[in-house]
């Protein structure tokens, strides 16, 4: 969803439970992520464009916006990734562009999370009417569509402000925090009922104290997904309303790249460098978050993790393919 | 090899019946040598190993033992049931399938998936622990007996209609709770459901896997009788798995015992009551308060069932039994028949170079 | 019913927010945006439309906040949006033209990527661990790539390059618009790659909910007593997807969000003339009355389609049907 497919993560508190480490949280132990291809596929991606988004700036070729160049070059020696038809660089605007679009995603993804831990831990710890009215007010934002709220948000701001892309990104976070507010509610109410917070509560610990250090570590993986989940959200928000040309088109960001190509007629024009690139990177952010979320699934429902041993063993072995339900295997004098 | 082991080999089916158990009794489910693992390879557990079981038509068969010993794995292995990581490592099962040629009987370790389907709930059906997750949550039941019904027979809708409702006022259920779904039963219904359900098609072969455990001991009582009155009327043969040992004294027929995997012994429910010969038995029989009658002293079992990844050598008994002889560490004892008794126990102490200690030795 | 009660609840409060969330934000953010507006257009329009325009922001007049809200909900009880600066014409008209084409092109492909989506996901589920898993990478790109990103690269290879469809707009401009048969037809080939776009785009989010849904319910008890009871494939299979299918419907309103947030974008890429291509001429215009207009029709009719998906949740989950 880099863009704006929000993948109908299946709202499982039952299986989430299941997978929680029903640990005192002083031994949590680090989120020990499946290390499979997956996730370490998606790890690499994220740092790559970390360190795109760091170095971008000081390695590009060129100035983005100056129009130096003969127009709509091809991608080549001189320009990497070609000329745009008002003849900049490519490659300058791409790497210039990682920064804001990703530094708008972390603000927001930071920012959307706090946001959905606080609600959702206070609703579901606290219950009652504090968590009726912190409940509908999810409900609420969860129904109001994002994207046109934005737009009608960012289209009254000055012009200054549209070009402040951290204050764009906490915008974005006002829209972005319902969902995990809604799966981090869900996860407290049933963590509140474990013998170890009720012992707390027991022995007369102070609640804020127990939802510190009892709860909130233990709402870790979901925390972690939440977070991937926003900025994935968030950069596919921020990239859409520069591409509708809300936020200011001058400054450059991957959005703001498919905007002036569209604007200019690129796709028809078949300047397919001006506009492929910038999309490719919003699309790979976007899988490297989804593979970590993976990752993230998995720990948390173990039923998700490839069982794969049986089936690998079972082929290697020539025994036909994997076991199917209801068909237990039998390996006569294979043991 | 010792002459215990080979007793151990033979089926024991045949060979000489004991008085209890007359030969020509009718064998509709027969496991032999059956074996389980989970996983494959060298790091696999041996969750069952080299398991003899044989039911009769219309009895009633008690499979105990502690949690972990591999009862459920056991007839999941044999229904060929078992999830993933599970494989059956070997040994056959043979159901005498009422569809087939008269006297036939189907392995169903071989048999194909299509095969496996028409014998399945006709021939063998299975009740689960828990009901609750046995029933299907967004359908009311009646849909279930409905789909039963309509899988493996050639019935109307009225005549499915009309028979859901005669298996259900044979538990002791309105017909009109048909309409209802799993979650506005109570407990007990549910069970009953499921027994109801498990009779559907009439099968010979009914098991059920601690189908009263999750209830309380009122409910457990009232089922359990229901059950009786259930084989008697409709004589299917009945596998019972539950770790209360008591419970089944009343129930059962006959009695095998499990641990660690294998069966430790098998015996007429009465005489292994009266007369336990497997340490393992005389431990689990003072862990349950009897339904009926005094209460002796519970003294239980010391230590805890072994771990799957960790079995002791030799038998996996000898490092809680008390009566445990050093050969017991080495050498695995086998199943084998008690002279004459109609009984099998898995246990030196009954190899007849020593003298049986009394507690075992009671006749 | 207590439950759809409730949600009706929550949809009619979410109204209420968008639509004083509107009144109040051109009332209070800093640096006066619509007075700066209103001096740009003054002198190009009518004396009557500006004073129209005044009164729906409340600038200029000295009116207490609350008597301009009054004004405000007497105006929207008329269906009175206001007037679009840049399209000289009354907003709600303006709408009335745009409203079915956007209605028409999510409303297929929304079914469509469900549908298939769901049917998809399901089988992965079921055949989880065989070759089938191969699409899951591909499904992970295909979330991860921005609706009109993929559109404008469908657009240049299926329509510039390979010509197997028509490029721009919703029908032939050739044609009148009607209800005769070559402009309907005209509509339904126009429509094709739009749709397949949103289509492609979003139905990677339903497989992937689905396809974990589904291994997860395989995983229940009444799964694999469907397969005890001897009961067909297809019935199994079905059981499972019958409890799996239920947080898909349960996620419907947040998929609804992203989805007609990315199809709007789409509308832009293939100069659609729903409701996305009126946003663009809005928010390029700074045409305030239209670009409110468009934000509250679009909440209504994603508010309209939540409360439809709840309507099937009821009718698909008998625990909240009865509980309630
Ligand atoms: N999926 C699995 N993978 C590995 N080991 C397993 C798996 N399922 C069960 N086991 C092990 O197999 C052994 C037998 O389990 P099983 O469920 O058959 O026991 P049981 O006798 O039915 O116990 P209970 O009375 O608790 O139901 C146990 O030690 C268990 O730890
Ligand atoms: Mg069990």
């Amino acid at each position: 969803m880099s863009s704006l497919t929000a993948p109908p993560t299946p709202e499982l508190p039952g299986a989430m439970a299941a997978g929680l480490p029903a640990v005192r949280p002083r031994r949590v132990r680090a989120l020990a992520l499946p290390r499979s291809g997956k996730v370490l596929f998606g790890l690499g991606i994220m740092v790559a464009f970390l360190i795109l988004a760091v170095i971008g700036p000081y390695v590009a070729p060129y100035n983005p916006s100056a129009t130096a160049f003969t127009p709509g070059l091809h991608p080549g020696a001189a320009h990497w990734l070609g000329t745009t038809l008002l003849g900049q660089d490519v490659l300058s605007q791409l790497l210039v562009g990682a920064r804001p679009t990703i530094v708008v995603g972390l603000v927001a993804g930071v920012i959307a999370t706090v946001l959905s831990t606080v609600i959702g831990v206070t609703a579901g710890y606290i219950g009652g009417a504090t968590d009726e009215g912190l409940s509908l007010a999810s409900n609420v934002f969860l129904a109001i569509p994002g994207l046109p709220l934005l737009i009608v948000i960012d289209s009254y701001l000055p012009q200054g402000a549209r070009s402040n892309y951290v204050l764009i990104g906490a915008v974005i976070a006002l829209t972005g925090w319902a969902w995990g507010a809604r799966v981090l509610r869900a996860l407290t109410l049933s963590l509140r009922n474990r013998d170890f917070v009720e012992a707390s509560r027991i022995i007369g610990e102070k609640r804020w104290r127990i939802i510190f250090v009892e709860v909130v570590p233990n709402l870790f993986a979901v925390l972690a997904s939440s977070f991937l989940f926003t900025l994935l959200y968030s950069i596919g928000t921020y990239v859409a309303l520069a591409y509708i040309g809300v936020i200011d088109t001058a400054r450059w960001n991957w959005g703001t790249m498919l905007f002036w190509a569209q604007a200019n007629n690129a796709p028809i024009a078949n300047q397919w460098w001006w506009f492929v690139p910038p999309g490719l990177c919003i699309a790979l952010v976007g899988t490297g978050l989804a593979l970590l979320n993976f990752g993230i699934d998995e720990f948390i429902n173990p039923r998700l993790r490839a069982a794969g041993v049986t089936g690998r063993y079972m082929r290697k072995v020539k025994l036909s393919n994997r076991p199917r339900l209801g068909l237990t295997p039998v390996i006569e004098g294979f043991r | 090899m010792s002459g215990l082991e080979q007793v151990a080999a033979a089926p024991s089916a045949n060979g000489t019946g004991p008085p209890a158990r007359p030969a020509d009794r009718e064998v509709v489910l027969e496991m032999s040598h059956l074996s389980v693992d989970y996983g494959l390879g060298p790091t696999a557990l041996h969750a069952v190993v080299d398991a003899n079981l044989t039911l009769h038509k219309g009895e009633v068969l008690g499979l105990a033992g502690e949690s972990g010993s591999g009862k459920s794995t056991l007839v999941y292995g044999a229904t060929r049931l078992l999830r993933e990581p599970g494989v059956v490592a070997g040994g056959e099962v043979l159901l005498a399938s009422r569809s087939g040629a008269a006297g036939a009987r189907m392995d169903l370790l071989k048999a194909s998936e299509r095969q496996l389907r028409a014998i399945r709930w006709s021939d063998i059906s299975i009740v689960l622990q828990s009901a609750l997750n046995a029933l299907n949550p967004v359908v009311p039941i009646g849909k279930e007996f409905d789909d039963i019904l309509r899988a493996h027979s050639r019935l109307s809708r009225k005549e499915r209609r009309a028979k859901a409702e005669k298996l259900l006022s044979m538990v002791g259920i309105p017909p009109a709770r048909l309409g209802d779904h799993p979650h506005e039963l109570s407990g007990g219904q549910r069970q009953r459901v499921m027994i109801a359900l498990a009779l559907a098609l009439e099968p010979q072969v009914v098991i059920m896997d601690e189908p009263t455990t999750a209830l309380d001991v009122v409910t457990q009582r009232e089922i359990l009788e229901e059950l009786v009155g259930l084989r008697d009327e409709l004589g299917f043969a009945l596998l019972f798995i539950t770790h209360d040992l008591s419970l089944l004294i009343e129930l059962a027929d006959e009695i095998a015992v499990m641990y660690a995997g294998r069966i430790v012994e098998r015996a007429p429910a009465a005489a292994l009551y009266r007369a336990p010969r497997h340490p393992y038995t005389l431990g689990l029989l003072h862990s349950f308060p009897p339904l009926h009658g005094e209460v002796g002293p519970m003294t239980g079992i010391p230590g805890s069932p072994p771990d799957l990844a960790a079995v002791p050598s030799g038998c996996a008994f000898h490092p809680r039994c008390p009566y445990a002889l050093e050969r017991c560490a080495r050498q695995v004892p086998l199943l084998g028949e008690l002279e004459g008794s109609g009984r099998e126990v898995a246990c030196f102490l009954h190899g007849g170079e020593l003298s049986v200690p009394v507690e075992l030795a009671v006749s | 019913m207590t439950t759809l009660l409730r949600r009706l609840g929550v949809y009619l409060l979410t109204a209420w927010v968008a639509i004083t969330v509107n009144f109040l934000l051109p009332r209070l953010m800093p640096g006066n945006p619509v007075e700066i507006l209103i001096g740009k257009i003054q002198g190009r329009v009518t004396p009557q439309i500006v004073h129209a325009f005044e009164r729906q922001f409340g600038v200029g007049l000295h009116q207490s906040l609350w008597s301009q809200y009054v004004h405000y909900w007497s105006q929207l009880f008329h269906l009175n949006l206001g007037f679009s600066i840049s399209l000289s014409a009354p907003v709600s008209s303006v709408l009335k033209q745009s409203v079915p084409w956007t209605v028409g092109l999510i409303g297929v492909s929304t079914v469509v990527s469900f549908i298939l989506g769901t049917i998809i996901g399901t089988y992965l589920g079921w055949r989880r661990g065989t070759v089938f898993d191969a699409v899951l990478p591909v499904a992970t790109f295909l979330q991860a790539v921005p609706y009109f990103f993929f559109g404008t690269v469908l657009l240049l290879v299926f329509a510039s390059h390979l010509r197997w469809f028509p490029e721009l707009g919703a029908y032939s401009q050739s044609l009148n618009p009607g209800w005769h048969w070559s402009f309907v037809a005209s509509v339904l080939r126009y429509g094709q790659l739009p749709a397949i776009t949103v289509v492609i785009s979003s139905i990677a989010g339903w497989i992937m909910g689905m396809r974990n849904m589904m291994v997860t319910t395989v995983g229940e008890d009444f799964v694999l007593m469907a397969v005890a009871k001897g009961l067909p494939k297809r019935k199994v299979i079905a059981y499972a997807a019958r409890n799996a299918v239920l947080p898909s419907i349960s996620n419907f309103s947040l998929a609804m969000g992203l989805l007609v947030s990315g199809a709007l974008l789409v509308e832009l890429v293939f100069n659609y003339p729903g409701v996305g291509d009126l946003l663009l001429t809005a928010v390029q215009n700074e045409d305030y009355p239209l670009l409110q207009g468009i934000f509250l029709v679009i909440t209504f009719t994603v508010l309209s389609a939540n409360l439809l998906a709840d309507l099937a949740y009821l009718a698909l989950d008998p625990r909240i049907r009865r509980q309630a």
